[in-house]
């Protein structure tokens, strides 16, 4: 193995998949098979972080950055000035294989530019799924993208290699997407999705009649879009989202704050900064719909089309709420244990397993872990302290933001001095 | 006035101590592992000689109570090797033996939420060990890993590695505890060594490590620095979820 010349491909190939935000490499059921190579059946592992704070799970590279395609979003853009390189396929299998031994890695996330067709480069990353398994018996992570416009039965073998496919829609809108990728369309992500999608169902219905069905991408489906490169609203981005949770069963959308990469005048123009704080919001809002029960027409509709910035969409749609609240947190279900802000589902469980010994009061509740300074506005617990003046939405959000650091403080600094006459309650 | 209970700081030797106070009816014993304790002004030291029979009793008896999260609890809060967890443990195991209904969820009680949060520490610190560990190949054809885990987690992370890295022979060296793992391809074993300097450093040397390891080392280092993007620093969050005291086992964060 040459190794001067793989570390140059390396380096630029990890370097232009980097803006894929993937990186999980959990969910799989495989095991490892007669004392072969790897396990993916716990959960996943973040092996290191970067200097950005992004947790490095999977190898993760492109096969090769040079693409047919012209989208203005991409660093591997055909018109875009950068230096091309392709692997092998042995070589990725080979690096792999070499990382995964020395616990570095999960296992691999393989994408690719496109060239000449898009049946063409899936056949490639396929054939790197397949060696790893069938040659080098690797039971580690793999996660393949499924290439737009990829025939189904490409799509049908990516899935009995890999452990999860995703495909990305990169714009949240379609006329976003005419704007930036002309020669791409929605339809062409959609295809490979939904046969992803249609495998997946078909593979759990015949496991129940055949127990040796081969598994077929037991990590499922995810996505990724690009927040901040159009003029969509977080409405926009979020039905978008919900849409695709719900049609296609996937485990995960992901949102990629836009990197200025461009000169592009339909782009933010470099030295834009990074929407990271918005991609955070958006990040909480996905976890109030898959986790806290939450629907997004209670989190974004035509009265709010945009997330707050400077408090979290819990307590955003509490305040638009407030006359559900307080709640007592010793009798309410867990359905609305889950809705007052300041409860993760953590303290949650706590609460409902704690209750059933003794009534809970707020010193319980510190012990427990749950954010006191916020919830207090908003429950009642076994105690003669708790909140009595009728304090209005703003009153609220003022006494919070207040009392709270955010990590966002410095954006945000401006919009914390009206509300300062009252008096925060003591609990 | 009452005994400081001494064991030898196995899991065995504690519950035989266990055995011990609840056969003696003892009052609010002091349990110390031998190589932290010493005698007071008011306390004696009572050692206690571990007895597998014993042990074994108290064991079953925990068994008995047919809740996996109970024996995980107080297995695990035991490895964390914090001063005082053995009375803490004592009190939990108390309340085991006492209440009909489990008391795992009542985390309104005082040991209960203490242990919790101990074993919730010793589980990230498992978790950590089997993200951090990075192996080195000899030129034995052993791969090598070198740890210093804040808890004894070694017995907990065996496991993991042999699942996953079944083909290959490896060592996961603690340091701290003078004590070892080595898979020989079929079954882990404990094992003590004496570690040459060479194999302490975390830049690997040719002496022992292969050349295709250095190079395989190098390859992981620029990947680490290319995959990251330079307008999203952070480095509060990178420290965070990689603390600085782990970084010289870390091969990426060497310069």
């Amino acid at each position: 193995m040459n190794f001067e010349r793989i570390k140059e491909k390396l380096n630029i190939l990890a370097d232009a998949a980097k803006y894929d935000v993937s990186c999980s490499s959990s969910g799989s059921k495989r095991t490892n098979k007669n004392k072969g190579l790897g396990d993916s059946s716990g959960m996943g592992i973040c092996h290191t972080y970067t200097e950005d704070g992004r947790c490095v799970s999977l190898l993760k590279i492109l096969l090769t950055n040079h693409c047919i395609f012209d989208c203005a979003y991409c660093v591997t853009r055909k018109s875009n000035d950068v230096k091309r390189a392709a692997f092998k396929v042995q070589e990725v299998v080979d690096l792999t294989i070499n990382f995964y031994r020395r616990n570095y890695i999960e296992g691999l996330f393989l994408s690719s530019g496109i060239f000449k067709s898009a049946d063409y480069t899936m056949e490639r990353l396929v054939a790197v799924a397949k060696k790893l398994r069938l040659e080098e018996n690797f039971n580690g992570y793999i996660h393949l993208k499924s290439i737009p416009g990829a025939s189904d039965e490409l799509m049908r073998e990516a899935g009995l290699y890999a452990d999860r496919l995703s495909v990305n829609i990169e714009i949240p809108s379609v006329k976003g997407l005419k704007l930036l990728a002309p020669d791409k369309n929605r339809a062409d992500f959609i295809k490979p999705m939904e046969k992803v999608k249609n495998e997946i169902i078909q593979y759990k219905a015949e496991k129940k009649l055949f127990k040796n069905t081969p598994i077929y991408a037991p990590a499922g489906q995810s996505t990724q879009m690009i927040i901040g490169a159009t003029n969509e609203t977080d409405a926009e981005i979020m039905y978008t989202s919900a849409s695709f949770y719900k049609n296609f069963n996937l485990k995960r959308v992901y949102y990629s704050g836009y990197v200025p990469i461009s000169y592009d005048s339909r782009l933010p123009s470099i030295g834009t900064e990074v929407p990271m704080m918005r991609e955070n919001r958006l990040y909480q809002t996905d976890w109030l719909l898959r986790f806290y029960g939450f629907d997004i027409r209670e989190l974004l509709n035509k009265d709010t089309p945009n997330l707050d910035m400077d408090i979290d969409p819990k307590l955003s749609w509490a305040l638009r709420n407030l006359n559900l609240f307080p709640i007592d947190i010793n009798k309410a279900d867990k359905h609305m244990l889950a809705r007052i802000p300041g409860l993760g589902m953590k303290s949650v469980n706590k609460i409902i397993n704690a209750r059933r010994f003794r009534k809970l009061n707020w010193e319980h509740l510190k012990a427990i872990g749950a954010a006191v300074n916020r919830a207090k506005y908003f429950m009642t617990c076994d105690s003669r302290v708790f909140e009595t003046r009728d304090l209005t939405a703003a009153q609220i959000k003022g006494l919070i933001l207040s009392n709270s650091n955010s990590k966002y403080q410095k954006t945000l600094s401006n919009q914390l001095n009206l509300f300062d006459a009252v008096t925060p309650l003591s609990v | 006035m009452s005994d400081i209970l001494v064991y030898d700081g196995s899991f065995d030797g504690f519950l035989t101590v266990v055995f011990e106070v609840f056969e003696c009816k003892l009052q609010y014993p002091k349990i110390e592992p031998s190589h932290r304790a010493s005698a007071t002004f008011f306390n004696k030291i009572r050692e206690i000689k571990t007895d597998p029979i014993k042990s074994k009793r108290v064991w079953d008896g925990i068994i008995k109570k047919r809740n996996s999260n109970i024996k995980r609890i107080i297995y695990k809060a035991f490895l964390s090797e914090k001063v005082g967890v053995e009375n803490i443990l004592l009190d939990y195991i108390y309340k085991v033996f006492a209440n009909n209904t489990s008391i795992f969820g009542n985390f309104t009680d005082s040991s209960v939420l203490k242990l919790s949060k101990i074993v919730k520490s010793v589980e990230r610190e498992k978790h950590r060990m089997d993200a951090f560990i990075r192996f080195k190949l000899t030129k034995d054809n052993i791969y090598f890993a070198t740890i210093e885990p804040d808890f004894n987690v070694l017995p907990l992370i065996a496991k993991h590695f042999k699942d996953r890295y079944a083909d290959q022979q490896w060592i996961i060296y603690d340091l701290k505890r003078n004590n070892g793992l080595y898979y020989n391809l079929k079954i882990v074993e404990n094992i003590t060594l004496e570690l040459k300097p060479e194999a302490l450093k975390t830049k690997g040397s040719d002496v022992l490590f292969t050349q295709e390891e250095l190079a395989y080392e190098e390859l992981w280092k620029n990947y680490f620095k290319s995959t990251n993007i330079e307008s999203r620093k952070n480095m509060v969050l990178h420290i965070k979820h990689v603390p600085k005291r782990y970084w010289k086992y870390l091969s990426e964060k060497q310069l």
